[in-house]
């Protein structure tokens, strides 16, 4: 079956086209009316979950240090890991909206600084144990306390109290947060017995898959948890993740049919797989994006000329159509796009202008010396190519843009945060106060192009407890449009999640929020028949 | 005999001497590279308040000198202690990866050497004819590929399109040696390819050297065939440069396969390494950086060693 | 110089030509080697030779300048660690005792510690340039030749010749020069040979730690590795610079046998 017509397929048996507009698009492709038919037909009864089996993801991103412990999860194995052994009080589901796991129901007060989280009854632990509202506070405890090592302390910080009574946990806030039960689906915030506190790193979690064995950096194998609450998930009764780093090797494992689905596909390959058989390609538009960070607050990118000249000089449809194979979307310099609730789509789109960046140029005085971008190939996929490609353009301009590369070692600590002008990624957050205020309050601690601006930090605290929709927009597109002109970012693309399965794999979805289905590929699909 | 046993009880003395001057070397060496266990661990998502949590529980605020005495203790007392990142045991995750990594060296190693020996023996009979030219071109072309591309061609025909091996060379703890065997085929071509050349022909190479030699001509002149005349009489007498050549190599089979692992999948010390030191977990790289030391300071004393027996004047100095 | 035979003839032209196009890279290559001209991996025209590489470059430029590079770098890394591995081995050889043991020591313990860290330490110590990349390989690489040479003139110093050469009041240097190096010669074109081929394979290894040439600017490893992933679907991008790599490599040993083969009739009828 060509992969187009397999696409199709699993479109409209998720209900994302119908049955008419499958049978005429098959049309397209050759495939008479009635043979289209039968085939939707036959795959809609292959859609029911089939339970058993052993479920294989092959992914990158994981290392020989990895631990199980969930507040040190920082790449992509472990979180899919988390995701996969444990819950936490809710996840955010495919379409945006709040998907209760340990919780049940979720209230707040009305000017949203005191929330109240029902605990749901009947969950139990791996260890046999059930959970307990005590093993919820001290679970958070344990992320927002002084002594905490998370990797979430930056999202958590905000709570002043942690309370547990009977079956409710009341959560008291510093400032108004509307948007709190969605930072409760950050992927650090598993619930453990007793908050993991004694033994963080046990791998004891409620969700849906037991860990079995953990070799870090080489496979981790799961086990059905035979107890879970939900039956809707967790199908298959063994689930496998095989860290697999090497771009061909992850290929060739899913072509020999040794994996089921892999993350991270290279875009470039994409068109060259098409011939490939018993696969398919997926890609789910997200938040994530890729970025160079200019300082605000450092020579020469403390003149916002030189700034506008810099995100002018950049030609983002190419970037998109090279660097991610057309699977993204351009950018416009604020971290926002239409994944987002109350994103603003009347922004207009910046463009690649040379004159216009030469002008600016100009205008910024710059004495002609090389500006220097910083990269390595670590950056993001394509990040020395990306700076190539940004370096022509720039050039184009007149601009005397140079690059610098680099080594992935120590790059995150040695340049990001820390040279004038380097590149980086963004992973997205589920909601743009999380995503402003982790990188663009004043205060912020990865604050990494340096942009102060109190009237930008009082309009995002405002818009945090602001319950009004139509003001709450409004809001957010004025913070929108003040990173996009006067900040020191340039977005030149967001980047989809691109990841192949086979055509064993069954209840695949796309989800925006994550790689492999937010992390839950392996508790949501099933192996077919 | 005494001289030699004198000799190697000497080098193994100084070779402690030395795993000591390189486990200095890696630790404050390590020591200077920007960042650290703590930052490399939390990367982007690091605050700082989580930072110095992190460092205080991983004991990084302790004195350098303090914390490498604390090393060097436990090391001589046997106990590798824990991993900084993830808290596992050095001992044991060592044991596992270099049970690896020597099972795939040790089958490489028993193909590649008597073939490579071989070879230049062959190639060197038969010097400047077509068995030479074949033997040389072949061994040259594989040597010639950077490893990731012999490993993807090997991968791409041998796993993808004929289905004859797995892709990844998966091992657990528990499979049967021939499940092994059979799961390591692929790594094993492509190092054969990628050592084989370098022995070959330093085989081939030493043994022209010496065929000129007076003493090779006499016994040629006895009527002895070739092939005799070269392995009983050109070969000990070549045998020096073959041996460091083997050396290296065997070296490189244990300390230097990280691409083929990659390609590959395969759980050995390589990878393993890297990812400590990216991630600057001192004591695993210590670990790794003593087994490593100590291969090569065996390996050369080895070598040395069988060069001087090799040579009938080294063997008996005047 | 009377007959050069076929294959010594082929390495010479091949090895010559790619020199040749290396020195000459600014006049031949038909593009700007950053210019952007058209898709990703675009297939081979007329227009460009080879194809595109990963963001549109003509890849036949870049092929032309990376030769560059990994020429000259290897080329100079080469002869800088056998100059310095070879004199230093035949001097602990000749030398003997504790001079010797001193260095070659020194060496076991320049080895012993892992490349990686080794490189990486070296990447914080210094600033990256061409130069620096030479050096650093350079010095790595001779610790091998050191040890293979000294291996060799261990051999040859116990020879009768050169205890005759030694009664007769020949210096160290004399010795090294004239006894040694002729007799240890053909051990070490082999190497030769060999070493350049490792040089070519390990720039591009150095460059993915941040220790190689800048970009646009890239070698043919790195080439390589670049566009890596279309190797297994015969994209030209991968596929050339990996040609390039193997012909380089075979024609410079196939001339490194050559000489191998002269050396060694050279040394005919000298007895041992």
């Amino acid at each position: 079956m060509s992969s187009e017509l397999n696409h199709l397929l699993k479109q409209a048996v998720a209900g994302r086209m119908n049955r008419r507009d499958f049978v005429g698009r098959a049309g397209a492709l050759g495939v008479s009316a009635a043979v289209a038919g039968t085939m939707l037909t036959t795959a809609a009864r292959a859609d029911e979950p089939v339970k058993g089996g052993l479920l294989r993801a092959g992914m990158q991103g994981g290392e020989s240090t990895n631990t199980l412990d969930p507040a040190l999860a920082a790449s992509e194995v472990p979180y899919v890991v988390s995701m996969t052994y444990g819950d936490m009080l809710v996840d955010v589901s495919p379409s945006n909206e709040i998907d209760y796991r340990v919780a049940e129901e979720i209230s707040s007060s009305p000017d949203a600084k005191v929330w109240k989280f029902k605990i749901r009854q009947g969950v139990e632990f791996h260890n046999g144990k059930t959970l307990t509202i005590d093993d919820v506070v001290a679970t958070l405890k344990r992320h927002t306390d002084e002594k905490s090592q998370s990797g979430a302390l930056g999202i958590v910080k905000g709570i002043t109290e942690i309370k547990g009574e009977g079956d409710m946990l009341t959560l008291t806030l510093a400032d108004a947060n509307a948007d709190l039960p969605f930072l409760m689906a950050d992927y650090h915030l598993v619930m453990q017995p007793g908050g993991g506190v004694d033994s963080p790193a046990d791998g004891i979690g409620s969700g849906a898959y037991k860990v079995t064995s953990f070799e870090p950096g080489v496979r981790i194998a799961f086990e059905k948890h035979a107890n879970y609450w939900d039956s809707s998930v967790g199908h298959a009764d063994q689930v496998e993740i095989i860290v697999i780093n090497d771009n061909t090797a992850r290929t060739a494992a899913l072509q020999s049919g040794q994996i089921n689905m892999m993350n991270r596909v290279d875009p470039k390959i994409i068109s060259l797989l098409n011939g490939a058989p018993g696969l398919s390609v997926q890609s789910a538009a997200g938040r994530g994006h890729y970025v160079f960070i200019m300082e605000c607050t450092k020579a020469p990118f403390d003149n916002n000329d030189l700034r506008m000249a810099m995100k002018l000089a950049i030609n983002r449809k190419e970037m998109v159509d090279k660097i991610l194979g057309g699977y993204g979307s351009v950018g416009n310099d604020f971290p926002i796009n239409s994944a987002y609730p109350f994103f603003d789509e009347t922004i207009p789109q910046r463009e690649y202008d040379a004159a216009a960046a030469a002008e600016f140029y100009k205008k910024s005085g710059h004495d002609g010396s090389p500006i220097i971008l910083q990269v390595a190939e670590g950056a993001f996929p394509g990040a020395v190519e990306a700076a190539q490609l940004f370096q022509q353009s720039a050039n184009a301009a007149g601009i005397p843009l140079e690059i610098k590369r680099e080594p992935d070692d120590g790059y995150w600590t040695n340049v990001w945060n820390v040279a004038p002008f380097c590149a980086s990624y963004w992973g997205g957050r589920p909601v743009q106060d999380q995503m402003y205020s982790t990188a663009y309050l004043s205060t912020a601690d990865w604050n990494d192009t340096k942009f102060i601006d109190p009237k930008f930090d009082a309009t995002l605290i405002a818009a945090r407890g602001e319950l009004d929709p139509v003001k709450r927009k409004a809001m957010y597109s004025e913070l929108a449009n003040n990173v996009r002109d006067n900040g020191g970012l340039i977005l030149p693309m967001f980047n989809d999640f691109v990841e192949i399965v086979a055509d064993s794999l069954g209840g695949w979805l796309q989800d925006p929020n994550g790689e492999l289905m937010n992390g839950k590929a392996l508790v949501k699909c099933w192996l077919k028949a | 005999m005494h001289p030699i046993l004198k000799l190697v009880a000497q080098r193994l003395a100084l070779g402690l001497l030395l795993l000591w001057a390189v486990s200095l070397l890696i630790f404050f060496g390590v020591e200077a590279l920007p960042g650290d266990a703590a930052q490399a661990m939390l990367g982007q998502s690091a605050t700082p308040v989580a930072l110095a949590n992190l460092r205080e529980q991983m004991g990084l605020n302790d004195p350098l000198v303090g914390r490498y005495l604390h090393w060097l203790g436990g090391f001589l007392t046997g106990d590798l202690g824990k991993a900084m990142t993830n808290g596992q045991d050095i001992a044991k995750s060592i044991g596992q990866r270099l049970g690896n990594t020597m099972f795939l060296a040790f089958w490489a190693a028993i193909i590649s050497v008597p073939l490579a020996i071989t070879l230049g023996l062959l190639a060197a009979r038969y010097n400047g004819r077509w068995p030479d030219r074949l033997i040389s071109g072949v061994t040259l072309a594989t040597i010639s590929l950077p490893e990731f591309v012999a490993g993807y061609l090997v991968l791409y025909v041998l796993a993808v399109k004929l289905h004859l091996f797995p892709s990844m060379a998966m091992i657990f703890p528990g499979m049967g040696v021939f499940e092994r065997l059979h799961a390591i085929i692929l790594p094993v071509i492509v190092l054969v390819m990628v050592v084989l050349a370098h022995m070959m022909r330093m085989t081939r190479a030493a043994i022209l050297n010496v065929m000129q030699s007076a003493y090779i001509e006499t016994a040629e002149l006895k009527g002895l065939g070739p092939l005799a005349v070269i392995w009983r009489h050109a070969f000990p007498n070549a045998i020096a440069p073959v041996v460091n050549v083997v050396m290296l190599n065997l070296a490189y089979l244990v300390v230097g396969v990280v691409v083929v692992e990659v390609v590959f999948v395969y759980p050995g010390m390589g990878q393993f390494l890297v990812d400590h030191v990216t991630k600057r977990d001192l004591p695993v790289v210590q670990a790794c950086g003593m087994i490593f030391a100590a291969v090569y300071i065996v390996l050369n004393i080895l070598a040395d060693v069988i060069s001087i027996l090799a040579n009938p004047r080294l063997r008996h100095p005047k | 110089m009377s007959r050069i035979p076929l294959s010594a003839l082929i390495g010479l032209v091949i090895t010559g030509a790619f020199f040749f196009l290396a020195l000459t890279a600014q006049w031949v290559a038909p593009y700007d080697m950053a210019a952007i001209m058209g898709g990703v991996w675009d297939p081979i025209s007329s227009e460009h030779w080879l194809g595109t590489d990963a963001i549109g470059r003509d890849l036949l430029t870049r092929m032309i300048y990376g030769g560059q590079v990994t020429i000259f770098v290897a080329t100079c890394s080469t002869i800088l660690s056998f100059v310095l591995g070879s004199i230093l081995g035949f001097t602990a050889a000749t030398a003997g005792g504790w001079v010797d043991q001193v260095m070659s020591r020194l060496v076991d313990l320049v080895m012993a510690v892992p490349t990686l860290i080794l490189a990486l330490v070296i990447l914080t110590a210094v600033s990256v340039s061409v130069p620096t990349l030479i050096i650093v390989m350079g010095l790595l690489d001779s610790t091998r030749v050191f040890r293979l040479s000294r291996a060799v003139a261990v051999d040859i110093t116990v020879m009768d010749y050169v205890e005759a050469a030694r009664l007769r009041g020949e210096g160290q240097r004399w010795v090294i020069f004239n006894e040694i190096l002729p007799n240890a010669l053909s051990p070490l074109v082999a190497e030769l040979g060999l070493r350049f081929i490792f040089a070519v394979l390990f720039i591009s290894t150095l460059s993915f730690l941040g220790l190689g040439v800048q970009p646009p600017l890239a070698d043919w490893g790195g080439l390589v590795k670049e566009n890596a992933t279309g190797l297994v679907y015969g994209i030209p991008a991968a596929l050339a610079p990996a040609i390039c790599i193997a012909v380089l490599a075979i024609s410079v040993n196939l001339v490194a046998d050559w000489v191998l083969a002269r050396t060694t009739s050279l040394k005919g009828g000298r007895g041992g």
